[in-house]
């Protein structure tokens, strides 16, 4: 299996509330570690990984985590106002444009412009050659992607937006992100997924609508929150035998084993589902039950992925 | 609490929240228990679990309402009640107000053919939202049901979903209307100076095409901007009447606290009324602690090597439950500590049917 860091870039999509967001910081960590020069990429209002990092917001500055890893958050107003200065060569034209309010309708009108804009942020770091004066390239550019519907459009923007411009440079850009975006040897796909019903099923449906709508083959998917199994059958056995036998504290003590070994089993039947329909390889990742996540369980998240990437 | 009190004279019931935290059962579960107590409810989901779409017998059906099956409830224990279920197609709902509004057949086909039309109608970010509110209001029109319960699309910014009329009101707007006529009239020199100067500009930044597809879209759309406009507006007076309110759907974990309470903050901003707060899967205290005592109790039920298992498990339980108890606390006194808040026990397995919607209601319609 190649490694998903021989990649430029790497989209981390799936649905919500699975821990994207914390799987990307994971990835990110590891992929610093082997020795990348690594940006986690968010494109959301609210920033995740730098609060998990303990950061203030890093905004759109290239801002360094730990070492070899960054964060940049794409702020869409302002991936349009650099590539305007970019498409337009000139400052005063890129001004004039960007504050024209016919301009602002034009950008509001055109479908799927500010998420070309914001792909075409993230691409442009994931560029061996930058355009942003006076910016070192990095080996791997993460992107902590929204949910999966959103996560999809923002991938097929440029294709789309291709289509409609066919001719004339925003096209032509469009055209280059997503030729880089298709290109397995430059962009992985990699869902998050907990085992359970629906984010199993949406990271099945993932995987088909990344294909059929992009030719694009999801990577790896990453499961998270897999709890241990704790339980053998014969234990459970030897407890279900006890039947209500005990003090009340040991008869809900008995009650909480029971549920977590069917909650276990349930996590089980859903990552053996995922393991036999997804093509993609699975990889898990251990419940963790500290009160809030931070930057040790961060690490033994990451060790946990190393060679799993 | 029960959510029958939150709900009471209201006609229109809006679950939001930050993904995964269970929003379509929960509406499914509301209006379920809403029409077992004598209301016409429909529930208006986005995405359903399969399962769960097939147990309200949602497989088959497009983007009209259909009454789920009386004996169905009745088997699960939810009454025998008028339940309709719907699940929103974006892109069929956007056709249905072309072809409603459009002036004729000719207009008619010049929008549903424009490739602009075609991708912003397509799932592009934001439609599905504009969507789910127009079905909301339309259904609301009809006046077909006591209570509507919308589930809303999984969006990671709350604003994006209540935003999305008034920005695509602005976007379909007269004036983005006269700019492209006045842009597709500069090329003949019949408009004034600057705006063919902006205009010549934007046609080195964008592309030929793409200006000519959007001037066709705009053009086309002539007759209906003002239609949209006129909806859009219609659609944010009934998200602020006093007969609707938006319920917030959380887990009680850190991170969908922190949405929800984000989420309320902007709630409050735009002047729409929060009604209560649904926090799912909870981690139920208990009285049970994992003491040395219990410990040698188990190991002379089983034997000490599992009695330490089952200690250690309690033990893990306890502090998940202490660390949801803290959460939605902190939630409580973020929103100011009156906004009432109905707590859900983590349930065995999920719940994709109608008897796990009945397991729901026992505590969303706690006396």
């Amino acid at each position: 299996m190649a490694s998903i860091f021989d990649r430029r870039l790497l989209v981390v999509t799936g649905k919500g509330g699975v821990g994207k967001s914390t799987v990307a910081a994971a990835i990110g960590l590891a992929a610093a570690r082997a020795g990348k020069r690594t940006v986690i990429c968010e494109v959301a209002e609210q920033e995740r990984v730098t609060e998990i990092f303990g950061r203030p917001p890093a905004g759109a500055r290239e801002t360094v985590l730990a070492p070899r890893l960054h964060a940049f958050s794409v702020d869409p107003e302002h991936a349009k106002e650099e590539w305007l200065r970019h498409q337009l060569r000139t400052g005063a034209l890129a001004g004039l444009l960007h504050h024209s309010r016919a301009f602002q309708y034009i950008t509001a009108a055109a479908p799927g412009l500010t998420e070309v804009l914001t792909i075409g942020k993230v691409w442009e770091l994931a560029q061996l050659e930058r355009r942003t004066p006076g910016q070192a390239p990095y080996d791997l550019a993460i992107l902590d992607a929204p949910a999966t519907g959103g996560g999809l459009a923002l991938l097929r923007a440029p294709r789309s937006y291709a289509a409609i411009a066919r001719m004339g440079p925003v096209g032509r850009h469009a055209g280059k992100i997503d030729a880089f975006i298709s290109d397995p040897s430059s962009t992985a796909v990699v869902a998050v997924a907990l085992p359970e019903e629906m984010p199993v099923n949406e990271t099945i449906d993932l995987e088909a609508r990344l294909r059929d709508d992009l030719g694009v083959e999801l990577t790896r998917v990453f499961v998270n929150g897999v709890l241990p199994k704790r339980f053998s059958e014969k234990e459970m056995a030897a407890i279900d035998a006890l039947d209500g036998a005990g003090s009340p504290a040991a008869r809900e003590a008995l009650r909480a084993a029971v549920a977590a070994r069917s909650r276990a089993r349930e996590q089980r039947s859903q990552l053996a589902r995922l393991r036999r329909v997804a093509d993609a390889p699975v990889a898990t990742l251990p419940f963790l039950l500290t009160p809030e996540l931070g930057r040790e369980d961060l690490e033994r998240l990451s060790r946990g992925l190393e060679g799993k990437l | 609490m029960s959510v029958a009190s939150l709900v009471e004279g209201k006609q229109v019931v809006i679950c939001a929240g930050s993904g995964g935290v269970g929003k379509t059962t929960t509406s499914a579960a509301i209006a379920a228990g809403m029409a077992e107590r004598g209301k016409k409810a429909a529930v208006l989901t986005i995405d359903p679990a399969r399962r769960l779409a097939d147990s309200l017998g949602l497989r088959e059906l497009g983007n009209e309402a259909r009454r789920v099956d009386p004996a169905r409830l009745r088997a699960a224990g939810l009454g025998e009640g008028e339940l309709w279920a719907l699940t929103l197609d974006a892109k069929r709902t956007f056709d249905d107000i072309v072809e409603a509004h459009a002036p004729d057949r000719q207009a008619r086909e010049a929008i549903l053919s424009n490739p602009i039309y075609r991708e912003l109608s397509n799932a592009v970010a934001g439609s599905q939202e504009y969507m789910a509110m127009e079905k909301l209001h339309e259904l609301h029109q009809e006046g077909r049901y006591d209570l509507l319960v919308l589930d809303t699309p999984p969006t990671r910014n709350a604003l994006d979903f209540l935003e999305a009329p008034a920005r695509l009101s602005r976007f379909i707007d007269s004036r983005s209307l006269q700019f492209f006529r006045a842009g597709s009239r500069a090329g003949l020199g019949l408009v004034g100076r600057g705006t063919g100067v902006l205009f010549a500009v934007m046609k080195r930044a964008t592309g030929v095409d793409l200006l000519d597809d959007l001037a066709g879209f705009f053009n086309s759309l002539g007759g209906m901007s003002e239609g949209f406009g006129e909806r859009a507006k219609r659609v944010n007076a009934l998200l602020r009447d006093s007969r609707t309110t938006f319920l917030l759907v959380t887990s009680p974990r850190a991170a969908s606290i922190e949405e929800a309470s984000y989420f309320s903050d902007k709630l409050a901003d735009s002047g729409l009324p929060l009604g209560g707060v649904i926090v799912n899967r909870v981690r139920g205290q208990l009285a049970a602690k994992p003491t040395p005592a219990l410990e040698s109790e188990l190991a002379r039920l089983l034997d000490e090597k599992l009695a330490r298992k089952i200690v250690r498990n309690l033990d893990d339980h306890l502090r998940l439950a202490d660390r949801d108890a803290r959460n939605v606390s902190e939630l409580r006194q973020r929103l100011g500590g009156s906004r009432p808040t109905i707590e859900v026990p983590e349930l065995a397995g999920d719940v994709h049917d109608l008897n796990g919607l009945a397991g729901m209601n026992r505590y969303l319609f706690a006396a």
